[in-house]
């Protein structure tokens, strides 16, 4: 039996008092040695920045594991559960402190981004990859202008992330197919 | 603060919203196609016009990583997150009500472990947000959030107040029909789900830019909660019922993925 999809709806400007969380955006803390900071823009297709999106990441951590801890929305500081939630904030700019992906298997990292605004009527989806990745399926179909927004540019403990919903330079986003 | 129109000259009356929200709904019916999502370019919806992509969406196969997705336990939510008016010192005020149903996958199968958010306005439709500048009374003793995890069988359960309809900057005397904010996660990354969910039989809804961007009729009343008497209890609340579908069975032959 398949059965209809409920249909998305736009997260509206009033998730700020219910969604975000204390600790939502550190998958590990500041401190942690291998901690580097996620971090960009959301821009709309004027180039200003969207100050009420919010942002979810989901990555395996940097050995390549696909964790399956509880523990995301409550966090005891030290296990890793591959998932963080932010807010951006008046400048459009979003923080994470993460570690970087490591490959599933032997695939190509990337951590896998969701993205809900105001104005927007459903969710996005899109990929962060690593600097100086190599291509797999998605990047290698890709024309170089447009495979480039779906790379993250290396910062000092960093990796720079912009999305840009709309624009001749908006970020590639994804469609996955119906069946699981 | 942030849901005002470009400029004030630029306001639309309602009758020109309602003029275009019919007019994409003629467009639709020509097509005969059937559509499950809202449209992300809707331009009823004003704040949309700068924040859809204007690029198709890009065909993924989904990796490993996404096949899978966070796992929440009891440690996350505590049972009584469940129930939005035992949250401060007194009563709320308005219809006391609860919602239940089932989260399931495509295949309907329950969606079991998974962590459901909601947030809504209260009885007089006034958000605790700095940003609702409407003229109707924050209730002290009602804050309107709540979470909880589906239990075995896809289910949750929320006692709440029912909220009320609120105004908003999209048009002149905009006012949204009364909803609860849904977010939802399935066994999958892909699966990540935030709607909203309304009553039946709202009189805003042919006027409402966002519940119209969803402009297929059939997929629209998904949206829609059913009374139900059953649930409804004496001196108590009363009942809705809402199940909750996701997209794909969370399941491959190749990657099963269940939380341990």
């Amino acid at each position: 039996m398949t059965r209809a999809a409920t249909p998305g709806q736009t997260v509206g400007p009033f998730f700020g008092f219910a969604l975000p969380f204390a600790g939502g955006a550190h998958l590990v803390p500041p401190g942690h040695p291998a901690a580097v900071q996620l971090t960009g823009r959301v821009l709309d297709g004027a180039g200003a920045p969207v100050p009420d999106a919010l942002l979810e990441i989901w990555q395996p951590d940097a050995d390549g594991s696909i964790a399956q801890h509880a523990g995301s929305v409550h966090r005891d500081g030290f296990t890793f559960t591959g998932w963080g939630r932010a807010a951006t904030d008046n400048d459009g700019r979003y923080r994470f402190t993460t570690v970087r992906p490591g490959p599933v298997a032997d695939g190509v990292p990337f951590i896998a981004m969701t993205i809900f605004a105001r104005g927007l009527l459903d969710r996005l989806f899109t990929r962060v990859y690593l600097p100086g990745t190599a291509d797999d399926t998605l990047l290698a179909a890709l024309p170089p202008d447009r495979r480039r927004t779906l790379i993250a540019e290396d910062g000092d403990r960093q990796l720079r992330f912009d999305i840009r919903l709309q624009s001749p330079d908006e970020t590639v986003f994804l469609r996955y197919p119906a069946a699981g | 603060m942030s849901a005002v129109a470009p400029s004030a000259a630029a306001v639309s009356t309602q009758a020109e919203i309602s003029a275009e929200i019919a007019a994409i709904a003629t467009e639709y019916e020509r097509t005969g196609r059937a559509e499950i999502g809202p449209r992300l370019r809707y331009s009823p919806y004003r704040s949309s016009a700068l924040r859809h992509p204007t690029k198709d969406l890009q065909h993924a196969d989904p990796e490993a990583i996404e096949l899978a997705g966070p796992v929440f336990g009891a440690q996350d939510v505590d049972p009584v997150e469940a129930d939005l008016t035992i949250q401060h010192s007194g009563d709320p005020i308005g219809e006391r009500m609860v919602v239940t149903g089932r989260v399931l996958d495509g295949a309907g199968r329950p969606i079991a472990g998974q962590l459901v958010e909601i947030w809504q306005a209260n009885a007089a439709g006034r958000y605790i947000h700095k940003g609702d500048q409407h003229h109707a009374p924050i209730d002290p003793n009602f804050t309107g959030t709540g979470r909880c995890l589906t239990a075995a069988d896809g289910s949750y359960r929320f006692v709440t107040i029912k909220p009320g309809p609120y105004p908003w900057r999209n048009h002149g005397n905009a006012w949204r029909p009364a909803h609860i904010h849904f977010s939802l996660f399935g066994t999958q990354f892909t699966q990540r789900l935030v709607t909203q969910m309304y009553f039946p039989g709202d009189p805003l809804f042919a006027l409402d830019p966002i519940y119209q961007s969803v402009v297929d009729p059939h997929a629209r009343e998904l949206l829609l909660a059913a009374y139900d008497h059953n649930l409804t209890r004496p001196e108590e609340h009363t009942g809705y019922r809402w199940d909750i579908v996701l997209t794909g069975s969370g399941r491959t032959p190749f990657e099963p993925v269940q939380p341990r």
